[in-house]
């Protein structure tokens, strides 16, 4: 029992000093306090009262041990609490912003956010940026399109674009975003439904001396009945405002005809002129539109860069063996290549009969796009993860079946750093095991981190024939099966 | 459609998700902040999308939180709760969500009993204790009558209440007078120092209080601004709830002069009046929550708000009620606060978490302005840093910073408002409340004071409503 004065420490440093003091060994009880009515009445609840009178100035220090040197020990204790300073008060600790909301309210001046997290949580991110009067591109899959309407709707209402969902691609004043390709800046604008459709088009373009303003991916359903358009509009509409766009391509799969027609109509609205690269059985080409769009430019068509194959001759009777990692590519192999070629079975198909189900390994005219979300779950997309195309294509040349092999290869941000390095052992692996035509449309420019020329010189000296064009590869593989496109 | 500028030159990118996409951006040289997204805390996806997705929330949610930082408190009147609210005999109000005397808690049940013996409707202990549980007395919760009242709560018809106006709504709120510290009736004691306190209470010090409040407008000064005394605080080390002495200090000087013009009284009542003012550091804190329940009912009844207008404890349950889904309760039990007990008390002694007090961490300081009094946050040993920290998440769960109660730790920056159920949902981080803590067993009093969160399952209940009321809206 000790009585201070000239000690003052406040009630809550004081209960911790009691608290730490009588964790000791051989303590049984302590109560370090300021000499209040209270106080002392706790004190003597704990049977330690003090025997002289207090003051409430003065500082109480009972304690209860169970010998002398315990209660020394407690007591040099309190001393030590009483003297011990605590560690620099500092700055905060970084706490973590979890949301998109948390991460936008921090920022000024223009924005885009960017959502992949499950699909089933991604929309309340996006309607985060929306709120925050930003648009947004949804990398996300699996969003219900019941979501994406509203999503779009009120992205609308609030003057921004949401750029999917399952938007993998996108070139904002500059910045590229997902899985895009290095190209120069300049007039042309793209909205695409597509990712690999505009990675097509804007190398293609930029092959040609021609740069692209912005690429503004709207999600590959957007075109579809139930979306109408949504984000198509919009984009449009906000391209149409942009000073540095004079000129407008539209690309995507095959859309639903209705949503086609109003687009079409509201592009007629518009100053900026739009050319239509939307894939269809009439229009299956997107060389063929970029071709289109540079003659209205009044520039030429220039020769597309390839790399040709050795001198392999027809294989008539063999199959087409389309093994693809970009959707719309897959598409419009499968359309060029149906006049000639008949049925093209697909896990992705033209038409619903033809839909290969779960067997990759049928025989007969194939095309798969193994990017396709039913088998990206739990892996990620083909042109980062090369293991399932690789295994297929391994498959393929065990099969024995006759065949021309196409496949695409897609360069620029996001994709496999160099995909030459793991195809081509792959590649020559197959072709010692069996005599496959092997036919590439490599998908991107010189100044991608891979370098077209680069991967274009490896796969070629594997035994590939080589295209920049996926047109081009597709005639070129009719060619080697004796078809005429 | 300009999209905000967004054509115009390169923007910033703000990412949740995978980082693939932010390394490669950085090599652009662009501006990316990544998030450090969690899958939600609790919540079925479709609800939180629903939610999401409501093309009424975010216009509900400005408006719920418009109106409480809007919201004024005017110290009107002093009255007795029967006069005020019209208090039945037999009829006692309580912190919470309903409760009955079979499922009240030791210190509610000391409450209960204390107010039964001071209103003489038992004649002791045990015959209060025949009538609470023969349900001879009518409990009802504070929140139904626009009154909050701090740890029991307990209110009867004879007890003096604060009445408190916001002069922008035209709302009214009423709490009952501060008894002080240890062995009071809030905290479940009811022996005869209680019993004694209270008589004084509501013989002396209401009386005097009344005529001080009554003659201080009279005589045609404002009345008292408690939201600006509140505001005040927090730039002098109190966060409202769990620390009140500035703010204590500061009503005992307004209100001093008018007390001592009360005419009639002996001068030794004046003096036992101030000094009770002046020896209790909480005296403020039942002027401060019903300044936040002014505050909070004025948010009441805004459908498609995600935004909580309640959260308040009985001791055994822990209830909240949201802007959108009006007076339901959405209820679980009650967690047991962590902290720091006076004397020999520990972990054992301490009763679940009770009273309306978790109204200031509604509105938006206590635990959520934990950054202003970096002395509390030592109650579960937790140092400066950790008071910033916890204020700095709170932000993450409101919709909006409160100009009028700023930090001056965190470069004055307003406190975190409104709490939104859905970011609660999304964080996983549940609000942050200081407490004291009543003991256990009725009769105990004080046995401490710590920190405790709500449980989450009343959020959870709050979240399906919310979706539930969006899709039939």
């Amino acid at each position: 029992m000790a009585l201070r004065s000239g000690v003052y420490a406040d009630s809550v440093k004081l209960m911790q000093v009691s608290r730490d003091v009588a964790a000791a060994d051989g303590v049984t009880a302590v109560l370090v306090a300021m000499a209040t009515p209270l106080n002392l009445e706790l004190a003597a609840n704990m049977g330690l009262s003090p025997d002289e009178p207090t003051s409430p100035e003065q500082l109480l220090i009972a304690v209860r041990a169970e010998d002398d040197a315990a209660l020394a020990g407690a007591l040099a204790a309190v001393d030590a609490a009483l003297a011990a300073r605590e560690r620099s008060a500092g700055s905060a600790q970084a706490i973590p912003q979890r949301t998109i909301g948390a991460g936008l309210g921090e920022l000024e001046g223009s924005a885009l956010a960017i959502v992949s997290v499950p699909g089933q949580y991604a929309v309340a991110e996006a309607a985060d940026a929306i709120a925050a009067g930003r648009s947004v591109l949804v990398f996300s899959d699996g969003v219900p399109v019941e979501h994406e309407v509203a999503l779009k709707r009120a992205a609308h209402d609030a003057g921004v674009l949401v750029m999917g969902p399952d938007c993998g691609t996108a070139i904002v004043s500059g910045v590229a975003l997902g899985f895009a390709n290095v190209v120069r800046p300049g007039p042309v604008g793209l909205v695409a439904a597509s990712g690999t459709g505009a990675q097509q088009i804007s190398c293609l373009l930029d092959m040609a001396g021609v740069g692209v303003s912005h690429v503004l991916g709207v999600g590959g359903r957007d075109l579809k009945e139930e979306v109408g358009g949504l984000a198509t509009l919009d984009a449009l509409a906000a391209l149409d405002a942009d000073e540095a766009t004079e000129r407008v391509l539209l690309v995507s799969k095959p859309p639903a005809a209705s949503v086609a027609a109003a687009v079409e109509e509201f592009a007629g609205g518009l100053s900026v002129p739009v050319r239509s690269a939307v894939l269809s059985p009439e229009t299956p080409d997107l060389t063929a539109a970029v071709e289109g769009l540079l003659a209205d430019m009044g520039h030429d068509v220039p020769v597309w860069p390839s790399r040709p194959g050795p001198a392999e001759s027809a294989v008539p009777g063999a199959v087409l063996k389309g093994l693809y990692s970009g959707g719309t590519l897959a598409d419009e192999t499968m359309l060029l290549a149906a006049p000639a070629l008949g049925d093209i079975r697909s896990n992705t198909p033209l038409e619903p009969e033809l839909d290969l189900g779960t067997d990759l390994s049928a025989s007969g005219h194939v095309v798969i796009d193994f990017g396709d979300d039913a088998l990206t779950v739990g892996r990620a997309h083909p042109m980062i993860d090369p293991t399932l195309r690789l295994e297929a294509l391994d498959a393929l040349a065990r099969s024995g079946e006759p065949a021309v092999l196409l496949m695409d290869v897609v360069l620029g941000y996001g994709a496999d750093p160099d995909p030459a390095g793991a195809l081509v052992p792959a590649l020559t692996a197959a072709r010692e095991q069996a005599a496959l035509p092997v036919v590439i449309a490599l998908i991107g420019t010189e100044g991608d981190p891979q370098g077209w020329s680069r991967q274009a010189d490896a796969l070629a000296a594997a035994g590939a024939a080589v295209f920049s064009s996926n047109a081009a590869a597709t005639r070129y593989a009719l060619d080697l099966l004796g078809a005429v496109a | 459609m300009t999209l905000g500028g967004l054509l115009s030159a390169p923007p910033a990118i703000v990412a949740a998700g995978v980082d693939v996409f932010s390394d490669a951006l950085r090599a652009q040289g662009a501006d990316v902040h990544d998030v450090d997204w969690r899958p939600p805390g609790f919540g079925d996806p479709a609800d939180l999308a629903a939610l999401a997705l409501d093309p009424r929330r975010n216009a509900a949610n400005r408006v719920a939180v418009e109106r409480i930082m809007s919201a004024g408190s005017q110290l009107v009147d002093v009255r007795p709760a029967r006069e005020v609210i019209g208090l039945q005999d037999r009829t006692l109000l309580h912190s919470g969500p309903p409760l009955t005397w079979e499922t009240a808690s030791g210190p509610m049940r000391g409450a209960l009993i204390g107010a039964c013996l001071f209103e003489g409707w038992a004649t002791d202990v045990e015959d209060a204790e025949r009538i609470l549980a023969a349900g001879e007395i009518t409990l009802d919760p504070c929140h139904h009558h626009r009154t909050v009242g701090p740890m029991a709560g307990v209110t009867s018809p004879s007890m003096w209440m604060w009445c408190l106006k916001d002069p922008v709504h035209g709302g009214q709120a009423f709490c009952n007078l501060n008894e002080g510290l240890g062995k009071v009736l809030r905290m479940g004691a009811f022996n005869d120092e209680v019993q004694t306190r209270l008589a004084w209470m509501r013989d002396v010090l209401g009386p005097v209080l009344q005529k001080a409040v009554r003659g201080s407008i009279d005589a045609g000064n404002d009345p008292l601004d408690v939201k600006s005394v509140l505001a005040q605080m927090l730039q002098m080390g109190d966060e409202g709830h769990n620390r009140n002495r500035a703010g204590s200090l500061m009503t005992l000087r307004e209100l001093s002069p008018s007390i001592v013009a009360v005419e009639g009284v002996p001068s030794s009542d004046i003096a036992a009046v101030l000094a009770f003012i002046g020896g209790n550091e909480h005296f403020f804190l039942n002027l401060g929550m019903p300044t936040a329940k002014l505050a909070l009912d004025a948010a009441r009844g805004i459908p498609g708000s995600s935004m909580l207008t309640v959260m308040s404890r009985n001791g055994t349950e822990f209830g909240i009620q949201t802007a959108g889904t009006g007076d339901r309760w959405f209820t679980g039990p009650a967690n047991t606060p962590v902290g720091l007990f006076l004397g020999d008390y520990g972990p054992d002694d301490a009763n679940p978490d009770i009273g309306d007090s978790a109204i200031m961490e509604t509105y938006g300081i206590g635990g959520f302005a934990m950054a202003a009094a970096p002395a509390i946050v030592r109650f579960v040993g937790g140092t400066v840093p950790d008071a910033l920290a916890t204020t700095e998440r709170m932000y993450q769960v409101t919709l909006a910073e409160n100009p009028a109660m700023a930090i001056p730790i965190m470069g004055f920056r307003g406190s975190p408002t409104g709490i939104d159920v859905l970011k609660v949902a999304r964080t996983g981080w549940l609000p942050q409340i200081n407490t004291g803590m009543a003991g256990r067993v009725a009769g105990t009093g004080q046995v401490g004071a710590g920190l405790v969160q709500p449980p989450q399952v009343c959020f959870e209940q709050a979240l399906v409503a919310l979706a539930e009321e969006t899709r039939t809206a």
